[in-house]
């Protein structure tokens, strides 16, 4: 069996080796999937510490998906249009500044996950994942009937936005950003299960009476994961709306934060590379499938039901030989 | 009584009609162990779950060291220096022996929510954890998964992690449940060591530990401290042997 560390890295290489391997045979478009697949594991990355380490099986993640996204359209969509954003006494300029939307992106989704995991971890178990859904449904709707920034249609970006000595018209340079936000993301959940707060967590999720026995409010520790899980995928949701110069209501959709879940479940819950795995796999079935017949989602349930009653750990549960944590 | 390191005052609950803590005052003095019994549904587990935190009270009052920890959740109560060890036994399954216990020593510390460090390896909080470990006999299995512990090593490895927080005071809910006459009676000698640390408020069945530990004994019945005193003094009570020992 072999060591989660190797099968870590390994995933990580992997998508990084597709990427150059493709940009060296000018196949563009496997360079884009790559970056969809880098984008998908980051958000799925950001899932796996509330769902992974701390057992919140949130069903509104696409909230902070979202938020992430319309903080980069609208921003951008106020610099294309050079009019400046007016809230109140507030003037807001536009910018197409990849690191500036970036920071607001992660600033606006933490601070809706403080919001929402103050009010949903009053509750747990199946309440937990319905008022989870119910945020990602408020935002979603609220997205809907917001016609100033497309409605419905969504609101297309003309022009990639930028990063500072980076074009980032050119797809593996773009690609090299997101994959640089996943393995920071990827660092960062590491540390984070090492430190006394994963060890608090973990320890939350199984019994929040023995972490309040010795001091530690469970529910705090909770909700600093939960901002800091939608902090990251928050920040998925920026880049994904730069990848397809488009954001729409649909990145609030309940059917994203459900394929992030089953990304998650796919590649292995509370494992470092599941959510790289898990990413990696639905963006190629999707793809390949995707190809063969419009129906591939029902080939990706059966995959998901041998996943779910063969191996518990997922995919890395299976490569290590040691099934994961118990959610 | 002012030196009391733990103590209730009028504490008074009830679920509706069912008066089940009325009126109780303990105290708990350095360097003993007070041993509260009572029969099945006396209102023990509900005298505990006020005194730790997790269950409201509708009047009275709970100090630590004299302070007023009424309002306290359990997490701050336990920060105070408050130890508990829970009847039935509440552990990080899926995490090592000492994963469980260095959590101990990182919530006392006030450290829970650090992102910066290891949470894990060397320090005070290591040394700490592996001293408390080593103190209840589980050495040799440090790196096992609690899950894999016999009930036994679960009620040691509840008593270290209660050891870990150097705690001002113990409260321990039922530490023998579930133990065999030996591991009853090792158990038995390590809180007797344990006494001049911190004085340890014991709830128990196992009547032959009480009376070999206990410096003072509370009765509860019905909610209510019948009879309080030294070991002598309530074994010769009436009303205790009527209402709950039989008849020695």
């Amino acid at each position: 069996m072999i060591p989660e560390r190797l099968v870590t890295i390994g995933a990580v290489a992997g998508l990084l080796a597709v990427a150059l391997g493709a940009w060296a045979l000018g196949e563009i478009f496997t360079i884009t999937l790559a970056t969809r697949a880098a984008i998908l594991a980051l958000a799925a990355t950001g899932l796996n510490i509330a769902l992974g380490y701390g057992g919140l099986v949130s069903l509104g993640h696409a909230a902070f998906f979202g938020l992430g996204g319309y903080a980069m359209g609208i921003l951008a969509f106020h610099a294309q249009s050079y009019t400046p954003l007016e809230l109140g006494a507030l003037t807001i300029e536009g910018t197409k500044s990849m690191p500036v939307i970036w920071l607001v992106a992660i600033c606006v989704s933490a601070l809706a996950a403080w919001v929402i995991g103050l009010l949903s971890l009053r509750t747990g178990g199946v309440y937990f994942i319905m008022i989870t859904l119910a945020f990602g449904q408020m935002f979603y709707y609220f997205a809907i009937s917001w016609s100033a920034y497309g409605g419905e249609d969504g609101l297309p970006i003309y022009l990639r936005n930028s990063f500072p000595g980076v074009d980032t018209l050119v797809p593996v340079q773009f690609f090299g950003l997101c994959f640089a936000a996943l393995v920071l993301a990827l660092l960062l959940s590491a540390r984070l299960r090492s430190a006394p707060l994963g060890l608090a967590l973990n320890a939350a999720r199984q019994s929040p009476a023995r972490v309040a026995a010795v001091g530690i409010s469970p529910t705090r520790v909770k909700l600093v994961a939960f901002v800091i899980s939608g902090a990251i995928t928050g920040l998925a949701g920026a880049l994904y709306a730069d990848l397809n110069r488009f954001v729409s209501p649909a990145m609030f959709s309940w059917q994203l934060s459900g394929e992030l879940i089953v990304l998650v479940i796919l590649g292995g819950v509370g494992r470092l590379a599941g959510p790289v795995i898990g990413a990696c796999l639905f963006v190629t079935l999707e793809h390949w499938l995707g190809g063969l017949t419009d129906f591939w989602h029902v080939w990706l349930g059966a995959i998901l039901l041998g996943v779910v009653l063969f191996a518990r750990g997922g995919i890395v549960g299976l490569l290590t030989g040691k099934a994961g944590p118990h959610v | 009584m002012s030196d009391a390191v733990l103590s209730t005052h009028g504490l008074r609950k009830s679920f509706g009609a069912l008066l089940a803590t009325d009126g109780v005052s303990l105290d708990l003095r350095p360097g003993e162990i007070h041993a509260v019994i009572g029969p099945n549904g006396a209102g023990k587990s509900t005298l505990i779950a006020q005194i730790c935190g997790s269950l409201v009270p509708d009047a009275g009052q709970v100090r630590l060291d004299g302070i007023d920890v009424t309002a306290a959740s359990p997490a701050q109560r336990a920060r105070r220096g408050l130890a508990r060890t829970f009847q039935v036994s509440a552990l990080a399954m899926e995490d090592s022996v000492l994963e469980n216990v260095t959590l101990g020593a990182t919530g006392r510390a006030g450290g829970g929510y650090g992102l910066l460090r290891r949470a894990l390896g060397r320090g005070d909080r290591h040394d700490r954890a592996l001293a408390a470990i080593d103190r209840v006999g589980l050495g040799g299995v440090a790196d096992m998964p609690a899950a894999a512990l016999s009930h036994g090593q679960r009620r040691l490895l509840e008593v270290a992690i209660a050891l870990s927080l150097a705690p001002r005071a113990f409260v321990m809910d039922e530490p023998m449940a579930g133990l065999g006459g030996e591991g009853s009676a090792d158990l038995t000698l390590l809180l007797d060591a344990l006494r001049t640390e911190a004085p340890i408020l014991l709830v128990e069945h196992d009547m032959d530990a009480v009376f070999a530990l206990a410096d003072r004994i509370s009765v509860l019945v019905a909610g209510r401290v019948i009879a309080s005193g030294r070991v002598d003094e309530v074994r010769a009570d009436r009303q205790v042997r009527r209402a709950y020992l039989g008849d020695l």
